[in-house]
């Protein structure tokens, strides 16, 4: 979906300020969010381009206000209500009110360590990849909708395929619960003046990474 | 419960303030106890999954990393090969997955990493991102304006360097691979690992000069 959340390019929003000695976490309820997600996600209630999803469907007025924690507070909230673990009445209560969903397993603190191992994402081709290395290709002018990962800022723009990583889990098909659909994924990469005009800065080039159905013959 | 000091000084701009934050806080508490009382969750177990973000993984992994690339030469081409196999050897808390992608900076090419989208980073090696990684101003600007945005970090490349922002906007993640810095003939990886900085690996900063540590 065309949302606020695809920033890339946007104008106006400051310098970037970073912040000596960060710590991890700057309240205690932002690391309970952090692992409250990782264990859900653990337990198969939800895979992560569906929680990116419903962070990009909060209104735009709370994208950007929220801080980075609560929208993931906001998105976990829409997750567990939509998804049928928790009904609205018991978040306002504070306590369950009816018997839990059962999920696929849990996180314990046996399974705690191999929670922390990424999970991997290569899915089994469908079918060769249609574009080699090196080779020309546009981004398409698409506008889902709903979750995508192809950044407004490339749309109809041409760059070339440097690198290819294999057959992925599709994030717009997962997103929208319409299972894997593995699809190639290449980072293509395009050169600044493509992307921003004659007057950018020559020296710059920006790469995205791509699944097959964003990508077209130039 | 994992206990913090409540820092008050605290204030960046993104952070809620006072009521809204206890409004948060509440929010957050009903959740985690319907989660509990629903049996999704166990409190203990999420104890270790923040005692591990905030004690084992963090940015001082990746800083081995790139040491062992800088005086290893059969690492450092297996680490630009196939990094995510090459991190697997050294045996980290948070191990890493399939999709990691080294990029190495050279006189002529500096590498940056962005997520435009959200705040995709290379956890297992880095940690947690930091709070301006995730902020509009950068994922905005590193795309449009990389040289700006390397303004406000304090760095100056020459006009020649090419620059390459590489935004993170699947499942790959991106590690920078400095260059190493000179003067640092004949160090041991545990020294040289002290010149690494999470910034340097993100691209936006540089290593740290051998006359900065003892």
């Amino acid at each position: 979906m065309d949302g606020v959340h695809d920033m890339g390019g946007m104008d106006g929003f400051g310098k970037v300020v970073p912040e000596p000695n960060e710590p991890p976490f700057h309240e205690p309820w932002e690391g309970r969010v952090l692992a409250m997600q990782r264990a859900m996600s653990y337990a198969g209630a939800w895979q992560i381009d569906m929680s990116r999803f419903a962070q990009e469907r909060l209104p735009p007025q709370i994208y950007l206000t929220a801080s980075y924690y609560q929208r993931w507070a906001l998105a976990m909230e829409k997750n567990v209500v939509e998804r049928g673990f928790v009904a609205p009445d018991e978040l306002a209560a504070g306590h369950a009110l009816r018997e839990g969903k059962s999920l696929k397993r849990k996180l314990t603190l046996q399974t705690v360590r191999e929670a922390m191992t990424r999970g991997s994402f290569y899915r089994q081709a469908q079918a060769p990849a249609r574009f080699k290395i090196g080779e020309r290709v546009r981004a398409r002018n698409i506008h889902p909708p709903t979750h995508t990962r192809l950044p407004r800022y490339v749309r109809g723009h041409v760059g070339v395929i440097e690198l290819v990583h294999g057959c992925h889990a599709f994030p717009d098909a997962v997103a929208i619960d319409k299972g894997d659909d593995p699809q190639w994924l290449y980072t293509v990469v395009f050169d600044g003046r493509e992307l921003w005009g004659a007057d950018a800065d020559p020296s710059v080039k920006v790469s995205v990474d791509a699944f097959e159905p964003y990508l077209e013959a130039p | 419960m994992a206990t913090h000091v409540h820092d008050h000084q605290h204030a960046h701009d993104q952070h809620a303030h006072g009521s809204e934050l206890s409004e948060t806080q509440l929010r957050v508490r009903a959740l985690e106890t319907v989660l509990t009382e629903k049996g999704y969750i166990d409190p203990a177990a999420l104890d270790l999954i923040i005692e591990a973000y905030e004690t084992k993984v963090g940015p001082h992994n990746g800083a081995r990393v790139i040491a062992r690339a800088w005086s290893d030469p059969a690492f450092k081409r297996a680490l630009l090969e196939d990094a995510s196999k090459a991190v697997r050897t050294m045996g980290h808390e948070s191990r890493v997955g399939d999709h990691l992608v080294a990029v190495e900076n050279t006189p002529q090419l500096h590498n940056m990493v962005v997520c435009t989208l959200c705040s995709c980073y290379p956890w297992e090696v880095l940690g947690l991102p930091p709070v301006w990684y995730k902020s509009a101003p950068y994922r905005s600007r590193a795309v449009k304006d990389p040289r700006g945005v390397l303004a406000d970090f304090g760095v100056k490349l020459p006009k020649e360097t090419q620059i390459r922002v590489w935004d993170s906007t699947a499942e790959t993640r991106f590690l920078v691979l400095p260059m190493r810095p000179g003067g640092t003939e004949g160090w041991s990886e545990e020294r040289l690992a002290q010149l690494v900085t999470r910034d340097c690996m993100i691209g936006t900063g540089l290593p740290k000069n051998a006359r900065e540590i003892a």
